[in-house]
């Protein structure tokens, strides 16, 4: 599946977590690939191991608590082969993460300056005013209007929408080839929203780095996303383009989630509820398809005994066979696929 | 910066009135006077009467006490009753054996508690944490006075290696030897006092520093590539820190206060033995002294904790 101008290569992997002295698998068998200047959107509800996918690429967790397996390759190299010292070459340098709350993500006690300039004291060799140059550049690029004024100040005289600002700052001050932007927008508000991902897009035409944004929100996507993989219960159910996931939805999930969000042409009062609930590790069903439960008018033959990936189209897969025939209920006999 | 500690002196004004009217009454609330103990049982009560007259004694409280402020700004303390030397010079002598009692035992417990409380923190859950755990845990439940009487029986008597009681010994001559010899007196009582207040600290410390390894902001700074050690540095010690220096003032007034117990034990000439003594003398000149003087030391140490943690943490600082 990998294409030859593809830079990262996820295959096959799992992360288990440590719960009472067992493993579960918080996802399982994710293959995926990121290419320059591209933003592919992870979306899923909450749960589903979206950033778990993050904090695994990042080589964040705590090796005592959890179990990876597969491969996670960057411009030829496994990074999950590598040691704490091996994967810091990476961590910051080649990939940058922007985190999903940044009214906590910066440390209290220090000047937004010195945080920032962290990440090029571990990668470049600057000289201190090469540093201060590059940090008052990165705050400009992130549109901080003023940028000294900034540098000096603590996190916690700093707006919300500002303090984002700084870790994306952060997070690209190396020019990573991978940016991971984990919720960016969640904890800020709509219009702040708008502003953050046009810094994102704006960051990416200038670096042409690839973007792995995390979401929950279908708008978001909608509007910045090049491909879109859905992911369910720890698993991908759904790849593809913007354009296929939102015009052709395959998935039960997918069409489920596009249907349960608001549209201003509806004129129904009533929103589309997904039944039941993401499962939780320990009940993750070992076979059979995992979304299964919540569509419980399919009947089981409709699904596979251990579900695959089906290329439906060029470039857009989808996982086991229910959703050929399936349709809501209330829609019954309706000949959409 | 500054602002902030000048408020802070201001708000101490009332605070110190407030707690010497407080330090009064509560002395002459306590049943008994200084003479009815000291003098022939078959003596005239009228004798003492006239006792408590020439001592001033006898008004009511309002005027007692406004004789007694009126001196306290003129450095006169009065005299101790029990030691008929002046309360200012009784307690000065007293208050240096303290002074390095307390800051001795206030270094050692900071040089031992950081550390150990970094070190079990950053390897929760391995040998080395649970060991520092039990070792916390068994100690919190230990009264301090045992520690003290079984460190001094096995250190003091048992092995020999400490003297266990006074705060020099009487043949120490010469200006090395003295300080040797009072420094020889402070070990034992400053260790087992330090091994006791470590406790608060590294459990403290620990959990601090385990909550700051699971946070946000660690989990940026290790996304930006930063060795573990610079993370230790840069990040989890000074956010761990900011309770533990919260606390710093008020620990250093613990410390001068839980002297009390470690004087007793050891017979340290220090405030907490004369306090101790003067309160079975109704010794009133030299308790409301100590009081005052402890509650004062108490409203330093909080002040010091409000500097400490101003400097330490820019989000307290007011503009």
């Amino acid at each position: 599946m990998a294409t030859e101008d593809s830079f990262l290569t996820i295959k096959d992997v799992s992360t288990a977590f440590k719960i009472n002295g067992q493993y579960y698998d918080a996802i399982s068998h994710i293959n995926l690939t990121v290419h320059h200047d591209e933003i592919l959107a992870l979306v899923g509800e909450s749960g589903c191991g979206k950033s778990t996918l993050a904090t695994t690429i990042m080589g964040l967790h705590d090796p005592d608590e959890t179990r990876i397996t597969g491969e996670v390759d960057l411009e030829g190299t496994n990074l999950l082969q590598l040691d704490e010292n091996g994967y810091n070459q990476f961590r910051g340098a080649k990939i940058g993460m922007i985190f999903q709350d940044p009214l906590s993500a910066l440390n209290p006690l220090k000047r937004v300056e010195d945080q920032i300039q962290e990440v090029l004291d571990y990668h470049t060799t600057l000289s201190t005013a090469a540093k201060h140059d590059r940090v008052m550049e990165l705050l400009d690029q992130v549109g901080i209007v003023n940028p000294p004024r900034t540098a000096r100040q603590y996190p916690h005289e700093l707006s919300g929408g500002m303090r984002q600002r700084v870790i994306i700052a952060i997070a690209i001050a190396c020019k990573p080839d991978l940016i991971i932007a984990d919720e960016p927008t969640t904890a800020l508000d709509v219009t702040i929203q708008a502003q953050i991902l046009d810094v994102l897009r704006s960051i990416q035409t200038e670096n042409h780095a690839g973007i792995i944004l995390i979401t929950h929100d279908l708008g978001v996507v909608a509007e910045t996303a090049d491909r879109v993989a859905v992911m369910y219960a720890g698993q991908i159910v759904e790849l593809g383009s913007a354009e296929q996931i939102f015009n052709t939805p395959k998935h039960p999930y997918t069409r489920s989630l596009l249907r349960s969000m608001p549209q201003l042409n509806n004129e129904s009062d009533d929103l589309y509820v997904i039944q039941g609930n993401v499962p939780s590790l320990r009940r993750l069903p070992t076979t059979g398809d995992r979304f299964a439960p919540r569509i419980p008018w399919v009947p089981a033959s409709e699904h596979e005994a251990t579900p695959t990936m089906h290329e439906v189209a060029p470039g857009h897969k989808v996982r086991c066979t229910c959703y050929r025939n399936f349709t809501f209920p209330d829609e019954k006999g309706s000949d959409r696929v | 910066m500054w602002k902030t500690i000048l408020r802070r002196i201001l708000i101490m004004i009332p605070e110190v009135i407030i707690l010497s009217i407080l330090v009064f009454l509560l002395a002459k609330a306590m049943p008994g006077d200084p003479f009815t103990g000291s003098i022939n049982p078959k003596a005239d009560p009228a004798q003492i009467a006239h006792l408590m007259k020439i001592n001033g004694l006898d008004g009511p409280w309002y005027s007692q006490y406004w004789n007694w402020v009126v001196h306290l700004f003129h450095g006169n303390l009065g005299n101790s009753y029990q030691y008929q030397e002046p309360v200012t010079r009784l307690i000065a002598g007293r208050a240096t054996n303290t002074l390095w009692l307390a800051l001795f035992t206030m270094l050692l417990t900071y040089a031992i508690a950081l550390p150990m409380g970094v070190f079990a923190g950053r390897h929760e859950g391995k040998l080395p944490d649970t060991i520092i755990r039990f070792y916390t845990y068994v100690t919190y439940c230990i009264p301090f006075f045992v520690i003290l009487v079984v460190g001094i029986w096995i250190f003091g008597y048992v092995l020999g290696w400490f003297p266990t009681t006074g705060s020099i010994s009487i043949t120490a001559s010469g200006w090395l030897n003295t300080i040797g010899s009072r420094f020889y007196h402070i070990l034992l009582p400053g260790i087992l006092g330090a091994l006791f207040s470590t406790v608060n600290i590294v459990q403290y410390l620990r959990s601090e520093v385990i909550d700051a390894k699971h946070s946000d902001y660690v989990r940026t700074a290790r996304a930006k590539g930063g060795p573990t050690k610079d993370i230790y540095r840069h990040h989890i010690f000074r956010n761990s820190l900011l309770p533990i220096a919260a606390f710093a003032g008020y620990s250093i007034t613990g410390l001068l206060n839980g002297s009390i117990f470690t004087e007793t034990v050891f017979s340290y000439p220090g405030m907490g033995l004369l306090f101790i003594n003067s309160i079975s003398y109704r010794d009133y000149t030299v308790i409301t002294a100590l009081v005052l003087i402890y509650g004062i030391l108490n409203l330093l140490g909080t002040l010091l904790s409000d500097i400490i943690l101003s400097l330490v943490d820019p989000r307290i600082r007011i503009q």
